[in-house]
């Protein structure tokens, strides 16, 4: 430790680290715009600057390392006027339509203007200008709200090794876009929406459902059903001023009924669902020599990265549909069926931690006789949209519990929402269906937690089942780099597109760093010690639906509704 | 009068100098081959000596720069030689290029040695693609006489030269943007530290040096770094290419002792002013000077004697203006250059020059308004001391500069 003294008071400062690291600490507040946690510094904002004394120039707080004994003035009247004056200059660009915006009371360049104490519009405008793209299915893209702090490119570049966005041009004439100056539904963009969390205006977000829901509910030839992803119960909190991590499933699920949602049931049964089908697929893989290491198929940006950048890997991938999907098969089948309700006049919401699934909910091979699975998908961040929408007092509301059939669950499904989650799931039930035992300590450590490329070899009889996990596309590219090279030893290995799992998905609530994560995957984790069903294949539901439906796992009706395909796909459509 | 003193242009009235064995003939390669008979930390000791300040324009001591790279060696050391000319006003190091491309080769083969650099890469700006071929040309003949390539004139010493044509921006003569631009990347300054000594291209220890800067080395190394010293002015080291441009009878790039006086230049070297008109302004270094009025050009020439004169040397292209020159309008052109060179990554540079090109522009078409000036004032001092890089310092500075020292004529544009 040394020190370093910041408006005339002494603190400590680690060497080597950037003066912003050492000023959070120390509970003094400094504005950043570009700045990102667990990436290098850009220093493209400057909105950072500080003062240090001895030197001429201002220095950016995240991209300058301390020094012993330095001197640093973090709100001098150049500091100020500078901030002030860098972001006017932003402003003056800015189309101010804050009404109007998606961002409308949440975005960071309004806080930030609040921040300034910025009152009048001295410098002359220059509004910029670019169309709106809405050409993916995902992610919206307003150009002239743009603010070129660069945090999406980098996520992109950096984090997902997927580039789909870059600053194009330079100088006053730079924006982001996307290579040829195709739409982002034109590229190879797999949709995570990482880039819409980071963004601070409304310059990207989710391509909005909302509308579509809310006419359904307004429609009373349509039976409106809902799913929600096992992530949301514990992430929607932060929307209505909970404590961050706090588990809020039966105040939503009041929610639902409260606007109108015919039936509510839990993505987390088809999580179970998906572990039924898919340790049956790994068993069945490793005893007739299939395709080895398995992949899970759960993550729509993932399966998209794979089919674009790893075509020759597509075999690898599990056939399993997406919980969702399986949901939404399961809805506009059986439960059409056994409730004598056409599939058409089902309206099929999902509520959901990821911008992807919009992207999945319309893959074409997610349906039937013309008729889509699941016909909307809200963000976390729209749910919230929507229970604002309907005058709902959250906090007030009196807990209620999903819908029979497929409201129950087990603790299995639930922990889908972090990275690992699924493996702990499949491990847990994939040991049973092999040996018709149940695994002695079902917590399995090893998988668990939010970074990096974790391994784990579990004895399951003879075989020594040899698995990986990782989450964040740069991680996911790591381990399938060493895959094509011809790495053998792995059975298993599961796969989220976003760093941290759904918990940390696109479409989950913003201006969340690690700790926050950290805490919602906390939630899961102590959902998960503490109740009693924590297996997937004893789940009664879902024993109930084999038994009333779909006969057995990898059966023929199985087969048709809950299984799927992947093609390789070109990067220039 | 002043007299030209030749160590940068000595070759210069012999032809066919893109010959090797013209080259060796005229003395060439004398230094290489003292060089290789000294220890590596020798020769660093010997640049300091010569108090050679680096020729790009920052003017940074070369031998304390090369002493910056670490002392264990773990990786591939490199040396660029910053060849992206794009400074408007300047067009010394083509002349170098074109007319001896050995001198610089020679240069960058001893630099080489003395910082103990595995390759050399010359990264010269797009449009001087017949002298990308001729410096090709030139390291393939070195190779075939030993004097590049492996165990050159038989020392252990290994080196080669990769020549690698830059794609049109100014933002790449700074040298991380360069680095950048020669692994393929977008043309970005990097934030610093760290500092190319350290981390510099594809990761590793890197020294980027001017051409003039490197062409001084073969000199020093022949001769001794006294030598050197006395080439120049009493008060500062060695030539000086000076590129005078504008309103003069004899526009061009001539050597002179470093600190020689911005008015002899103009009178002596370069004729005068054109047309017997009466002198206006002048931009001492390259664009990004700032501007001196007529009766501020008594002034040596040299990184000190400008400091206190508050301009800069910068790469010594001098810009001549006569009685006729319209300021607004040299104004205009000068933030339309640096608005259009901005890489816009930094939001001050990015948006800030673009904001003055707005205002002035909006002036130039007669509405601007009172408040205008003051408005370009106060972005010119955020910019100043909060940019990436100094690009946009550079441009707000050389605009705000004309505007404070040429105030009538903008305020006559205001209705």
């Amino acid at each position: 430790m040394m020190q370093i003294e910041v408006n005339n008071k002494k603190i400590q400062a680690e060497p080597g680290e950037m003066i912003l690291t050492a000023l959070k600490r120390a509970g003094i507040h400094v504005p950043t715009l570009c700045y990102l946690e667990k990436l290098p510094p850009a220093g493209r904002c400057r909105i950072c600057v500080v003062e240090v004394e001895g030197r001429k120039d201002l220095v950016t707080a995240c991209s300058t390392p301390v020094q012993e004994n330095m001197k640093i003035k973090t709100h001098s009247p150049r500091v100020l006027n500078t901030r002030k004056k860098i972001l006017e200059l932003l402003l003056s660009n800015h189309p101010d339509d804050c009404l109007y915006c998606v961002r409308n009371g949440q975005c960071d360049l309004r806080q930030l203007a609040d921040e300034m104490y910025i009152r009048t519009r001295d410098l002359p405008r220059n509004v910029k200008k670019g169309e709106i793209d809405t050409s993916s299915l995902s992610i919206v893209r307003e150009p002239s709200k743009c603010i070129l702090c660069g945090r999406c490119v980098r996520v992109c570049a950096e984090i997902q090794t997927v580039n789909a966005i870059e600053i194009m041009q330079r100088g006053s004439l730079a924006y982001v876009g996307i290579e040829d100056d195709k739409g982002m539904g034109e590229s190879w963009c797999i949709n995570c929406g990482q880039c819409v969390v980071v963004c601070p205006t409304g310059a990207l977000a989710e391509k909005s459902h909302v509308e579509m829901v809310k006419d359904a509910l307004g429609d009373p030839k349509k039976y409106v059903v809902v799913q929600h992803a096992p992530s949301i119960s514990v992430t929607l909190a932060e929307e209505f001023g909970f404590p961050v991590g706090t588990d809020v499933d039966c105040l939503m699920v009041a929610a639902f009924r409260a606007m109108g949602f015919d039936r509510v049931f839990d993505t987390s049964f088809s999580a179970d669902l998906t572990i039924m089908e898919e340790g049956s697929e790994l068993v069945h893989r490793l005893l007739h020599g299939g395709k080895l290491p398995m992949m899970t198929s759960c993550s729509p940006g993932w399966v998209k990265f794979v089919e674009q950048f790893y075509p020759e890997l597509t075999e690898n991938v599990s056939t399993c549909k997406s919980p969702q999907q399986m949901m939404g098969a399961i809805i506009k089948s059986f439960f059409s069926e056994r409730e004598n309700i056409k599939p058409e006049d089902i309206f099929s919401v999902s509520i959901m931690p990821c911008t992807a699934k919009k992207f999945e909910a319309n893959r074409p091979e997610m349906g039937r006789n013309g008729v889509s699975d699941v016909d909307a998908v809200l963000t976390t961040r729209e749910l919230a949209e929507l229970i604002r929408l309907y005058g709902i007092d959250f906090k007030s509301l009196k807990p209620e519990e999903a819908d029979d059939p497929f409201g129950q669950r087990t603790t299995a499904g639930k922990i889908f929402g972090a990275s690992g989650g699924v493996m702990e799931a499949a491990l847990r039930s994939g040991y049973f269906l092999v040996t018709g035992k149940e695994l002695e300590d079902l917590s399995i450590e090893p998988v668990r937690g939010l970074e990096g490329i974790r391994e784990a070899k579990i004895k399951v009889n003879d075989l020594e089942l040899h698995v990986a996990v990782t989450s964040g596309l740069g991680n996911a590219r790591k381990l399938m780099d060493q895959v094509r090279a011809g790495r053998k030893d792995l059975h298993f290995i599961e796969i989220m597109t976003c760093p941290g799992g759904c918990i940390a998905g696109g479409g989950q609530p913003r201006n969340a760093d690690f700790e926050k994560f950290k805490a919602r995957a906390q939630s899961l984790y102590t959902i998960d010690k503490n109740e009693e069903i924590r297996v997937s294949h004893k789940n009664p539901s879902i024993i109930r639906l084999y038994d009333e439906f779909l006969g057995k796992p990898l059966g023929e009706k199985s087969h048709k509704l809950l299984h799927t395909h992947y093609k390789k796909r070109e990067l220039y459509n | 009068m002043i007299s030209e003193k030749k160590a940068l242009t000595r070759h210069a009235d012999v032809p066919g100098m893109d010959v090797i064995d013209h080259y060796i003939k005229d003395g060439g390669y004398q230094g290489l081959e003292k060089a290789l008979k000294r220890v590596p930390q020798d020769i660093v000791e010997e640049v300091k000596k010569s108090f050679l300040r680096g020729r790009g324009g920052a003017g940074f001591p070369t031998g304390l720069k090369w002493s910056f790279l670490p002392k264990e060696k773990t990786k591939p050391f490199y040396l660029v030689c910053n060849a992206d000319e794009g400074e408007p006003g300047t067009f010394k190091d083509r002349i170098i290029m074109e007319n001896d491309p050995f001198l610089l080769i020679e240069g960058m083969t001893i630099t080489g040695y003395a910082i103990r650099a595995d390759l050399g890469f010359i990264y010269i700006r797009g449009e001087f693609k017949w002298i990308a071929e001729k410096l090709e040309k030139a390291i393939e003949q070195a190779k075939k006489k030993n004097l590049l390539g492996k165990n050159i004139l038989n020392s252990n010493y290994c080196f080669d030269i990769k020549v690698m044509r830059g794609a049109g921006a100014y933002i790449c003569g700074e040298e991380t943007a360069l680095l950048e631009s020669i692994e393929g990347k977008r043309g970005e300054p990097r934030t610093k530290p760290p500092f190319p000594a350290n981390v510099g291209l594809y990761g590793c220890p890197t020294i980027v040096n001017n051409v003039e800067t490197l062409a001084c080395i073969p000199f020093i190394l022949q001769h001794d770094a006294e030598t050197f010293k006395l080439m120049g002015s009493f008060q500062a080291a060695g030539t000086k290419l000076y590129g005078i441009s504008g309103h003069v009878n004899k526009p061009g790039v001539y050597e002179y002792p470093m600190g020689t006086n911005l008015k002899d230049l103009i009178q002596y070297a370069a004729g005068g002013v054109k047309n017997s008109k009466k002198l206006k302004a002048v931009i001492p270094g390259g664009l990004s000077a700032t501007i001196l009025k007529a009766d501020e050009i008594d002034v040596n020439m040299d990184f000190d004697s400008c400091l206190k004169k508050d301009t800069m040397l910068g790469s010594g292209g001098i810009i001549v203006m006569d009685e006729d020159t319209s300021i607004p309008e040299v104004a205009m052109t000068t933030i339309n250059f640096f608005t259009h060179e901005s890489c816009g990554q930094c939001a001050p540079c990015r948006e800030g020059l673009a904001k003055i090109q707005q205002i002035l522009k909006n002036l130039l078409a007669g509405n601007g308004t009172a408040n205008d000036l003051k408005t370009i004032d106060e972005l010119a001092n955020i910019i100043n001391g909060s940019t990436l890089c100094p690009l946009g310092e550079a441009g707000a500075l050389a605009v705000n500069a004309m505007i404070q020292k040429f105030r009538p004529e903008f305020e006559s544009l205001v209705n």
